[in-house]
């Protein structure tokens, strides 16, 4: 019962980080219609940075997190300025083969500025020993506490700039129906542009915060390529449409993992992931959450 | 061309699959031993390429992860190859690739009967996922032992006929096999069954209505496309000598989808274009042009090859849409004077 | 005053209007008459800069619009109705209405638009804060409207409103255009295949055919001529 209690716990944390992930590709998926594969590169690239700052260069924590989640805006808007727009009327797979290449080059710079041989460790902001529960110790840490904590205000924060701002009803009404949006005076282009920067910016912050719960984490290839497999598996459990489906697809997945890591093998962890993601899909072919019908890629 | 090779697809296409495994092995024959190293890949990769076109271009359905057929391909080849040893090695060669088709189809069986309840990105969804969950199942400590773990299985290749030497019998294999997928799917996507997976591609439910059964229709090209993977999984592991986790990581399924789209979706050349492209800038050409360009830090250098595939990849949509076919379609447009409106 | 001069749309090879001019006058209404494919949306599209004409001229108030941007027509006092209503039906109808008049900025206003709309059309007030997709047909097209009105237009573009409408939905917004233009001196185009119900509030009317302007006139003269009503009017 305790071990359930400390997978689960550990399983919420981890689901924070995938939901995060899920949450930028949500936000991308419903301004543009194009799921971003070089979400798991661009969060790799402001996790460098970061890492770059606050670990070779000893700077604050924070003032590294704030310079990542920057760079993450810049880096997205200049995506979707640059790339993307141009491809958006174009043949669907298109857009997914554009990501890809910027995916690549985002790798080979990452490589060309840190060098791949390496695995570089990120010290997380708080202490990752556990709160003591009598004589035991729980595999819940000041520093999990940090991560849900973080999550839960930028979804707090993403929620009320979407549902409650003219901001937010600008940029809903520029993913639904961006024809219709233009004819009523709304700057649909800058939007996008606007969606895609705060997506990658969001995105800085799962990387450093995945960064810091495992040592050797910050690589060029690797495990941030699985933290876009699970943010992808975690939005289209959640319905791809839906942001608060990326919120709990990320938590149903981050758990189960926990779970199955633990009691089954922890070695193949991306089967699960495509297991579970099979599952729900074939109850909901279009995840949980989802209102409007699938469109193609 | 003759009357009866206007009338007769088929025939046609006979022929140009014969003059094509001609000018093949003559070309083999005068390639060295490194140039035939580089043509055995793009060759098996032509045959995953051209099933995978049949079923994003031609059936509407995506598959990310195409990667994980050719590893079971390559599994099957090498679990086979240790149980079953036989005194003619050509006839042992040909079962292994079979049964690795046969083992691959069926796996794209069941993938397609989810797939078909999936559209678009949640397909996308489930294949990445696949491509990256079942080369992993080589680390289950329950098959490990079977599998071989992350390093995975031996393979032997197979004793080439006296006078020809191991690389060359390789391309060879490699090549015949590829020209033996097109020609195949070429009749095919001529045939009543490419017609359905074009009518689904293009409308469900008008595809419905003509008496289709959609979910049959798709199935069947995931069968298809499937079969065609595991071929190229089966050489894959003649040319790499194992079968191991490594060798299918997520970026191949990846690079097999930018084959097709830089080919041009859908057609058979397209995807025979796409690979040589995708597999030449992989192999060898942006190694040309990174030492053209001489850099010293090492870091950079390693890198370059890399930068310029991806740069390559966003650049070429940006600049051809429809791929070669599309710009060669173009071309011949404004060669003969004629605008698109 | 709306004025087109001898504009020419093109998609591809297909000439969708062929050079026609046409004059607005303020405080007016206007039928654009014709049947498929004669090119009465595309006239409305190039005037609101979601098209790009090929040649002519397009002024407004003295501006000239050709090139303009769709986001900065609106800006310059133009509202425009899709054909189809372009309802968006993933918001509420209220988040509809209030998109309308996001771009002036003022919070004070859209608010004042707001309950003004709401007195023209009793039943969005009621369903204020529903999903628009569960509106009726009529109620949609009241929603498009009242949307394309938040935005205190001078000039209103209508496309087919009358599209799929019961007669008397059509009756009630035609009735509220008229009402608009005594009371707020709104311009109105308004393009229409049912050319009977149009010609019934119009002032002016054009008829297209294949991209050229065959007839116009007042309204009332138009609908008496018989000949034109038969071979292009349909009623």
């Amino acid at each position: 019962m305790f071990r359930f209690l400390n997978l689960t716990l550990n399983g919420v944390s981890l689901g924070m980080i995938y939901a995060a992930v899920a949450l930028a590709l949500v936000m991308i998926w419903r301004a543009t219609r194009i799921v971003n594969f070089a979400q798991g590169g661009m969060l790799m690239f402001t996790t460098f940075i970061a890492w770059d700052l606050a670990q070779r260069h000893h700077i604050n924590y924070w003032v590294a997190l704030a310079v990542a989640v920057g760079a993450g805006l810049v880096i997205g808007a200049v995506a979707e300025r640059l790339l993307v727009r141009p491809v958006e009327n174009g043949p669907p797979l298109n857009a997914v083969i554009v990501t890809l290449g910027l995916l690549i080059f985002l790798q080979a710079l990452a490589g060309m500025i840190w060098g791949n041989a390496q695995a570089h460790s990120y010290s997380p902001a708080y202490s990752i020993v556990g709160y003591s529960a009598g004589d035991r110790t729980l595999l819940f840490s000041p520093n999990d506490v940090y991560i849900v904590t973080a999550v839960l205000i930028v979804v707090v924060v993403l929620y009320l700039l979407f549902q409650r701002t003219s901001l937010g009803l600008q940029m809903r009404a520029a993913a639904f129906s961006p024809e219709v949006a233009r004819l009523l005076g709304v700057r649909v282009g800058r939007l996008l542009t606007l969606g895609w920067a705060i997506a990658a910016a969001l995105g800085a912050l799962a990387g450093i915060l995945a960064a810091g719960t495992q040592t050797g984490y910050v690589q060029t290839v690797g495990p941030f390529d699985a933290l876009l497999v699970y943010g992808f598996t975690a939005a289209v459990i959640g319905g791809l449409d839906s942001p608060i489906g990326a919120v709990i697809g990320g938590l149903l997945l981050g758990i189960v993992l926990s779970y199955a890591d633990s009691y089954v093998s922890n070695n193949i962890q991306t089967m699960y992931a495509f297991l579970i993601l099979i599952a729900v899909l074939m109850v909901r072919p279009n995840g949980l959450f989802s209102r409007s019908a699938a469109r193609r890629v | 061309m003759p009357a009866i090779l206007e009338r007769s697809t088929l025939l046609r296409h006979t022929l140009f699959a014969l003059v094509g495994i001609g000018v093949l092995l003559l070309l083999i024959h005068n390639l060295g031993d490194y140039r035939n190293s580089q043509l055995a890949p793009i060759a098996y990769t032509v045959c995953a390429a051209a099933g995978l076109t049949m079923l994003v271009g031609q059936s509407g359905q995506i598959s990310l992860g195409h990667g994980a057929f050719m590893a079971v391909g390559a599994y099957t080849f090498a679990l086979l190859q240790a149980k079953w040893t036989s005194s003619h090695p050509n006839v042992q060669l040909v079962g292994l690739l079979a049964a690795g088709v046969v083992v691959a189809a069926v796996f794209g069986a069941v993938v397609g009967v989810a797939a078909a309840r999936l559209r678009g990105p949640y397909l996308a969804g489930a294949t990445l996922a696949l491509a990256l969950g079942l080369p992993s199942l080589a680390s289950y400590e329950k098959l490990s032992d079977h599998l071989g773990g992350s390093t995975g299985l031996n393979v032997t290749s197979p004793n080439p006929p006296t006078g020809v030497n191991a690389y060359r019998w390789q391309s060879i294999i490699c090549c015949v096999s590829a020209v033996l997928v097109l020609w195949f799917l070429s009749n095919l996507s001529r045939s009543r069954v490419g017609r359905s997976f074009r009518a689904v591609r293009d409308d469900e439910v008008a595809a419905a209505l003509c008496g289709l059964s959609v979910a049959r229709v798709q199935v069947l090209a995931f069968v298809v496309s499937a079969g065609c993977a595991g071929l190229a999984g089966g050489l894959l592991a003649i040319i790499n000598l194992t079968a191991g986790p490594g060798a299918f990581p997520l970026s191949l399924s990846l690079s097999l989808l930018a084959a097709i789209v830089f080919g041009g979706l859908g057609s058979m050349a397209g995807a025979a274009y796409g690979s040589v492209l995708v597999v030449m800038l992989n192999l060898s050409w942006a190694q040309t042009l990174t030492d053209k360009l001489s850099i010293h830090s090492a870091k950079v250098a390693n890198n370059m090859p890399l930068m310029i595939y991806g740069v390559v990849l966003a650049v070429a949509m940006l600049a051809a849409p429809y791929g070669v076919q599309g710009a060669l379609h173009r071309l011949r447009m404004l060669a003969t004077g004629t605008r698109k409106s | 005053m709306l004025e087109l001069e001898d504009v020419v749309t093109t998609y591809g090879a297909v000439r969708a209007l062929d050079g026609v001019s046409l004059t607005v006058p303020d405080g007016t209404i206007t039928a654009v008459l014709g049947a498929n494919g004669a090119g009465k949306t595309t006239l409305l599209r190039s005037v609101n800069g979601l098209v790009r004409p090929r040649s002519g001229r397009i002024r407004y108030a003295g501006k000239d619009l050709t090139r303009t941007k769709v986001d900065n027509v609106v800006r310059a006092g133009i509202a425009h109705v899709p054909e189809g209503r372009g309802v968006i039906t993933e918001l509420t109808v209220e988040e509809n209405l209030r998109l309308g008049a996001l771009w002036r900025r003022n919070r004070r206003e859209t608010q004042a638009s707001l309950t003004e709309v709401y007195g023209m059309f009793p039943p969005l007030a009621e369903r204020r804060n529903r999903s628009a997709d569960t509106l009726s047909g009529g109620e949609r097209q009241m929603l498009a409207v009242s949307r394309a009105l938040m935005s205190r237009p001078k000039l209103l573009l209508l496309d087919e409103p009358s599209l799929g409408l019961a007669p008397r939905v059509t009756a009630q917004i035609m009735a509220t255009l008229r009402r608009l233009r005594e009371r707020q001196s709104l311009t109105v185009v308004l393009v229409e295949q049912n050319a009977r119900s149009a010609l019934s509030v119009a002032d002016q009317a054009i008829v297209l055919n294949l991209g050229r302007v065959v007839a116009s006139g007042a309204a009332s003269e138009l609908a008496a001529d018989e000949k034109l009503r038969h071979a292009y009017l349909g009623f």
